[in-house]
């Protein structure tokens, strides 16, 4: 959610049950108008938060030109100094998979280990190979916080638009979702490069608007009912949660531009999904 | 050179005036020319002045197309419907509205009352990082308000909130007055025995004509572990639940242990509807009302706590009775509480002051074999509960008031975690305790104050991928008996071995005597 809007935000997504102490939302509204000019970013949001045994991470996105994929990720444990996280790479996304289990600790130096054991078939006879793969929680935060983007980042048809250059910006013109548009999931997209756009049929694909449907809807998400949408505070926000990462709130005041996405929760993905619908 | 200039302007002139006439063409569709609707809308942007004008002048065009389509159907006139929004707001202003029993004289309103200092609780868990936002926390404590004006009880608190798939669930923990409390559902539970029972006479009927004898299911199931009553153990407190502050508060159904056992062993999202049947596997006794109780149980079994020595076991009832067995404590009025620092420090600090519950289901163990029962009268069952009494051990849960600090790890995770409200001021910072086993319940205490809160979406923390416990076995249709058996025919080698062996035997038989021949004939 951008960080302009923080406190509004934050109360509209508190239905979740955490918020912000009030001394993390002062050091926020501080710290981020700071990170702003010294990253030079062209807009800030506050990510969210993921709890650990031991310690909390806070976690904010600088955004520059583009809106989508120009992003950089930040870390902080007491909402002031904040450190750069790496960029998620294949390889480090597939080494946090193999590796870190259970609960983040807080620790971002914590090292998880995990010991496999390779075969190779060098010249007939079968070797045994014993490799430690390492992965510092630095690493998995990184990984965690860019698949949790790719997989549930959701905004609302319409607020962003692609431009002829190619790049992704904010569409200065939208006005939100009408009433009964925005109670519908196929009027959210997954703020990501699409997946299933390119599959669809010619006949599909006429009813689609270039510049605004570039971006997959959430009603098509396996196993269908990965959403839970709802209009709560008698219909005048409409909050979409992810039942498959638990802890994304989604908010989006419909006939306003106002909307934003949070991840307040223990950085595992729900699993156990398809037992629990 | 005049003569030429002259008509080129006079070309030029022709050219324009053709290419105005083009502009000014009506369209067949919409009855509008491009003329006007570029000067409508070089005036719009002239009038509104908007900054970088070329970037959005695709969207101010489009604006203007529309509003002129509105103005034509702006002859009929709209049915004012209410929203949603306004319903609830109709519905909300009653709590906000003092009623007219409310007139109370000021000596009347220092009694006690059931409800806690809400403001002062609503200021804690904000200082947590806990709750639904501060407005909206306003509105849930008055609809508890609401609801102790409405109940006889004793002692009211809210219990927090648990998410569903459709709505969410406002959960109130209420204690009924001595003696007030209605007895409905016990008739509830015998009517739908009855229905049970004449389900089964109905199918006995059915079976009329059968040509061979089905199999007979040699199933039974097991003992039914009977509920606790009210006030004591799982149904201590009655728990009411509504889905959105001022909306009607409703009862939850006392749970039995049957239901707390087979929550134990389902993963299940909620869906907001209460009558909502739960479908899993084991299947769940009970609609999504019982499973909504049954989770709040476990929830309150292994979350609720308090500092340690802010409560105490009552002095009359101690030591004579068993241990496990006090389930009753009073607050300890010489509690001076303890510093946050010691509470964040060490978790031993917290005790638990619900009884745990037993994997019986059942907070106070209770021999289900011994206790003879009416309501089921299958002949087998008893016999059976007779020979397993030997079998059944007295299980036993950790005491009351136990500190946290003996919680088990479960998934090599600490079962709680403890923060400072704020690392900045320490000295008037409150201690804040997170369940890891629970995620979303939270504790709090600053001195004598502490409240427990669950906001969250009732799921107990899994660790490792959830694995459903696998269906039994498929019995056997037949008995495998030694007449059904399949076996190899002897070899001609076999059968002489036997008949030689026979031979003799029936030659040492007739040596021996007369006792010989009844033996013989039960050979053949």
């Amino acid at each position: 959610m951008d960080s302009n809007a923080l406190l509004y935000s934050l109360d509209l997504t508190a239905g979740n049950g955490i918020t912000l102490s009030s001394e993390h939302k002062a050091a926020l509204q501080t710290s981020l108008v700071i990170l702003k000019r010294n990253y030079k970013f062209k807009r800030v949001l506050f990510w969210g938060k993921i709890l650990g045994i031991k310690g909390d991470y806070f976690i904010a996105q600088g955004v520059a030109e583009d809106e989508m994929s120009d992003k950089k990720t930040l870390y902080s444990f007491n909402c002031m100094d904040w450190q750069l996280l790496p960029p998620a790479t294949e390889e480090m996304l597939a080494e946090v998979s193999k590796a870190a289990k259970g609960r983040f600790v807080g620790d971002p130096s914590h090292e998880y280990e995990h010991a496999e054991t390779l075969r190779r078939e060098e010249e007939d006879e079968a070797v045994e190979e014993e490799v430690t793969v390492k992965v510092s929680e630095e690493k998995r935060l990184a990984a965690t916080v860019f698949t949790i983007d790719t997989e549930v980042s959701v905004v609302p048809r319409g607020a962003y638009i692609k431009t002829p250059h190619g790049t992704v910006q904010n569409n200065r013109s939208f006005e939100g979702l009408s009433v009964t548009e925005a109670s519908k999931l196929r009027n959210y997209l997954h703020f990501t490069e699409p997946k299933n756009l390119k599959k669809k049929s010619l006949l599909e694909m006429a009813d689609l608007n270039p510049c605004i449907d570039f971006l997959d809807p959430l009603s098509e998400d396996i196993p269908k009912g990965s959403w839970s949408l709802q209009m709560e505070r008698g219909g005048s926000v409409c909050v979409i949660r992810s039942l498959l990462w638990l802890g994304l709130t989604f908010f989006h005041v419909p006939m306003s531009p106002q909307h934003g996405y949070v991840y307040m929760g223990d950085g595992l993905k729900n699993l156990d999904l398809p037992f629990m619908l | 050179m005049e003569s030429q200039e002259k008509a080129l302007k006079d070309e030029r002139e022709r050219a324009a005036i053709s290419f105005k006439a083009f502009l000014l063409k009506n369209s067949p569709k919409t009855n509008m020319n491009l003329y006007d609707h570029l000067a409508r809308l070089l005036t719009k942007v002239m009038d509104e002045r908007l900054e970088n004008a070329v970037d959005v002048i695709e969207d101010l065009s489009l604006d203007l197309k529309r509003s002129l389509l509105q103005d034509e159907q702006s002859t009929l006139r709209d049915i004012p419907l209410t929203s949603d929004t306004e319903h609830l707001a109709d519905q909300q202003r009653a709590l906000f509205t003092r009623g007219a029993g409310d007139e109370v004289d000021h000596d009347e309103e220092m009694v006690e009352t059931p409800l806690p200092n809400v403001g002062e609780v609503s200021f804690y868990l904000e200082q947590a990082g806990v709750g639904l936002g501060r407005e909206e926390m306003q509105r849930v404590f008055l609809a508890v308000k609401q609801l102790v004006d409405t109940q006889p009880l004793q002692r009211c608190r809210f219990w927090g909130k648990i998410l569903g798939r459709e709505t969410n669930y406002l959960v109130a923990e209420g204690e009924y007055r001595e003696g007030e409390e209605e007895e409905e559902e016990s008739e509830e539970t015998d009517n739908a025995e009855k229905e049970d029972e004449v389900k089964e006479d109905e199918d006995d009927t059915g079976v009329v004509e059968v040509m061979d004898e089905h199999p007979k299911s040699t199933y039974k199931p097991p003992p039914v572990v009977p509920k606790e009553p009210n006030r004591t153990g799982a149904n201590k407190f009655t728990y009411f639940v509504c889905r959105e502050p001022g909306l009607p508060w409703v009862k939850l159904p006392s749970v039995t242990p049957a239901q707390i056992t087979a929550a134990r062993q389902i993963r299940k999202f909620f869906t907001g509807r209460l009558d909502a049947p739960v479908i899993s596997y084991p299947p769940f006794p009970g609609n999504e009302a019982s499973y909504l109780r049954a989770q709040i149980a476990r929830i309150s079994a292994s979350t609720q706590v308090s500092p340690l020595g802010f409560y105490q076991f009552g002095e009359e009832e101690g030591e004579e009775e068993e241990e496990g067995a006090r389930d009753n404590f009073e607050e300890n009025p010489d509690f001076e509480g303890i510093s946050a620092h010691e509470m964040v420090e060490s978790v031993s600090t917290w005790v638990h002051h619900v009884q745990h519950i037993l994997t019986q289901g059942r907070c106070t163990w209770v021999s289900v074999a011994e206790k003879p029962e009416e309501d089921i009268d299958e002949e087998g069952e008893e016999e059976e509960r007779e020979e397993g009494a030997d079998e059944e051990e007295h299980e036993a849960g950790p005491p009351l008031l136990t500190p946290l600090s003996e919680d088990a790890e479960i998934h090599n995770t600490s079962p709680w975690s403890t923060r400072l409200s704020s690392p900045l001021i320490p000295q008037f910072a409150i201690a804040v305790l997170r369940s890891n086993i629970w995620p979303g319940a939270y504790a709090y205490a600053s001195g004598r104050k502490f409240e427990n809160i669950y906001i969250g979406w009732g799921m107990k923390f899994a660790g490792e991928n959830f694995t459903p416990c696998l269906a039994p076995p498929p019995e056997s249709e037949y008995p495998s008996e030694p007449e059904i058996m399949e076996a190899l025919d002897p070899t001609v080698e076999e059968e002489q071995a036997m008949e030689a062996a026979q031979e003799e035997q029936r030659a040492q038989e007739e040596e021996e005597g007369l006792e010989g021949d009844e033996e013989e004939e039960d050979d053949d």
